[in-house]
């Protein structure tokens, strides 16, 4: 199954912890965004691989923007 | 006093000290970025000078362009506000070599309060109580142990670089320490470049009770009393009142904390308005934690039960005038509770909310102040922080002021926008908060149990 990792807030691309490719654990931390001086992480819904990365460093994103792409293993 | 002052700052305190320049016939000049071109602090300026994008590195933390924007503007003087430059010598130092005065205390009292284990060392210097802890930083893991094992677990690592709770840590075993001090090392050095920690007591059930502090620059001070500050989240305050219940119930707490604020100011040479923070256990011993060497959110409680203009008191003061302030003249006038408004949602573990603002109305009511920053029919921006609105509601006793912030948040319209006006309401009427029954980790715990 593939799922898209969504903004959930509207703010600033501040960390991405993950390149397309990697694998990664359920509960594992993708991005991390900034709104309003706090920093609200993304954490992957399952175990699986990046498969795309949607956004950079930087990029002012809109809550339910697609920042990146996981497919589950 | 000055002609002209600019204000290095944005939303509601920069609206409040444009208020204040106005109300002292002292003409100002607002500074601010793209995103905040129609906000209410340019808006009720008398000049304004746009600084640049909406990150704050590119506009209200680029030093250059705002000495430049006083420069330009012929401004005598800068206030700080809060946050944002509010607290850097370097800046301080930049105004006066640029000719202009920075509204605050000197650099050299912002460096000794601003390096948390130098602050600590000059506190228990003056003859304050600190919490038992490491003299300094602690870079050796198996001294941390020793230290930790000697003083009691749980012990509290915490960043020495930091601020609003950053990297702070509560560890409850001597098996978990190591793990702690490495996580504050990456944060400290991550957040602030800073990789330095130290390690103190962790004080159990503690209440945060801080002493606003007023000097004039010839040695003259006055403290203006304390303000409870324990109703929080994530070290963040979230209601903060004037005087403390619990000082009020304590005999001989208010002069011991009070006396150890002005000590604390005086080992430094302050001048300006100040705060000095403390932590209170349920016993009543009390432990300096910083000192606060710049205007707080949390004033207006403190003007409102002493008759005290406190950014009226930092221009005249900046200007070279004395206090005229005696102790003996102040007296605390019944009781003052501030609420803040933010744009985010209790619902969602609190997750900022920025977006649109429809209607804006705070209540118009006796005994109800509103600080606000965002004008109506506005957009609220993820660019900086949560902070909406202060509504601050005074009365003769605490009774009256809970009863008049209640009404005064059921009356404020604010339409489209998700806050947690409807949070803040319902502690308000929470029985351990009427109870003022209350530490630090309270709300934590209320809010979880809803």
């Amino acid at each position: 199954m593939a799922d898209d990792i969504k903004a959930h807030i509207t703010g600033t691309v501040w960390k991405i912890e993950v390149a397309a490719g990697d694998a990664v654990d359920e509960d594992d931390v993708l991005i991390i965004l900034e709104s309003m001086k706090m920093e609200m992480p993304i954490e992957a819904p399952f175990d699986g691989t990046i498969t795309e990365i949607l956004c950079a460093e930087g990029d002012a994103v809109q809550e339910g923007q697609v920042l990146a792409r996981i497919e589950e293993d | 006093m000055f002609d002209k002052v600019l204000v290095a700052n944005r939303g509601e305190i920069a609206a409040r000290i444009v208020a204040a320049l106005r109300a002292h016939g002292v003409a100002s000049v607002a500074v601010y970025s793209e995103a905040d071109a129609d906000a209410p602090h340019v808006r009720a300026a008398d000049e304004a000078v746009c600084l640049g994008p909406p990150p704050v590195a590119q506009s209200y933390l680029d030093q250059d362009a705002i000495l430049e924007a006083a420069r330009a503007t012929g401004a005598q003087a800068i206030h700080p506000g809060y946050g944002l430059l509010s607290e850097n010598a370097g800046f301080a130092r930049r105004c006066a070599a640029a000719g202009v005065v920075f509204i605050g205390p000197t650099p050299e009292a912002i460096e000794a309060m601003g390096d948390k284990a130098q602050a600590r060392a000059t506190a228990a210097a003056a003859g304050v109580p600190v919490v038992p802890g490491s003299d300094g930083p602690i870079d050796d893991d198996l001294a941390a142990a020793e230290l930790a094992e000697r003083i009691g677990f749980p012990v509290l690592v915490k960043a020495a670089g930091g601020g609003g709770g950053i990297g702070m840590q509560v560890v409850k075993k001597a098996d978990r320490l190591g793990k702690a001090l490495q996580s504050c090392r990456d944060r400290g050095r991550s957040s602030f470049g800073n990789d330095a920690v130290y390690l103190e007591k962790f004080v159990e059930q503690p209440r945060h009770i801080e002493v606003q502090v007023l000097f004039d620059g010839h040695g003259h001070g006055v403290h203006l009393f304390e303000r409870e500050c324990s109703v929080q989240r994530r070290h963040q305050k979230v209601i903060e009142e004037a005087p403390s219940p619990f000082v009020e119930a304590t005999p001989g707490l208010r002069a011991g904390l009070t006396e150890a604020a002005l000590a604390c100011a005086r080992a430094i040479g302050y001048r300006n308005a100040g705060t000095v923070e403390f932590i209170v256990d349920p016993a009543g011993h009390f432990y300096f934690i910083e000192m606060n060497t710049r205007l707080q959110v949390e004033h207006p409680v403190t003007e409102a039960i002493t008759g005290v203009d406190i950014i009226g008191w930092q221009l005249r003061v900046a200007a070279g005038e004395a206090l005229t302030l005696q102790q003996a003249d102040l007296h605390i006038d019944g009781h003052a509770i501030e609420c803040r408004i933010c744009a985010e949602d209790p619902a969602l573990q609190f997750i900022p909310r920025p977006g649109p603002l429809g209607r804006f109305e705070p209540p118009a009511l006796e005994g109800v102040r509103v600080d606000a920053g965002v004008a109506p029919h506005s957009q609220v921006t993820p660019y900086y922080d949560s902070l909406v609105a202060k509504l601050v509601a005074h009365g003769p006793d605490r009774a009256t002021a809970i009863e008049r912030a209640r009404a005064g948040l059921d009356a404020f319209v604010i339409e489209t926008l998700t806050t947690n006006r409807d949070f803040l309401r319902g502690v308000l009427d929470a029985d351990p908060f009427i109870a003022a029954a209350y530490d630090t980790g309270w709300l934590e715990r209320y809010a979880k149990g809803r």
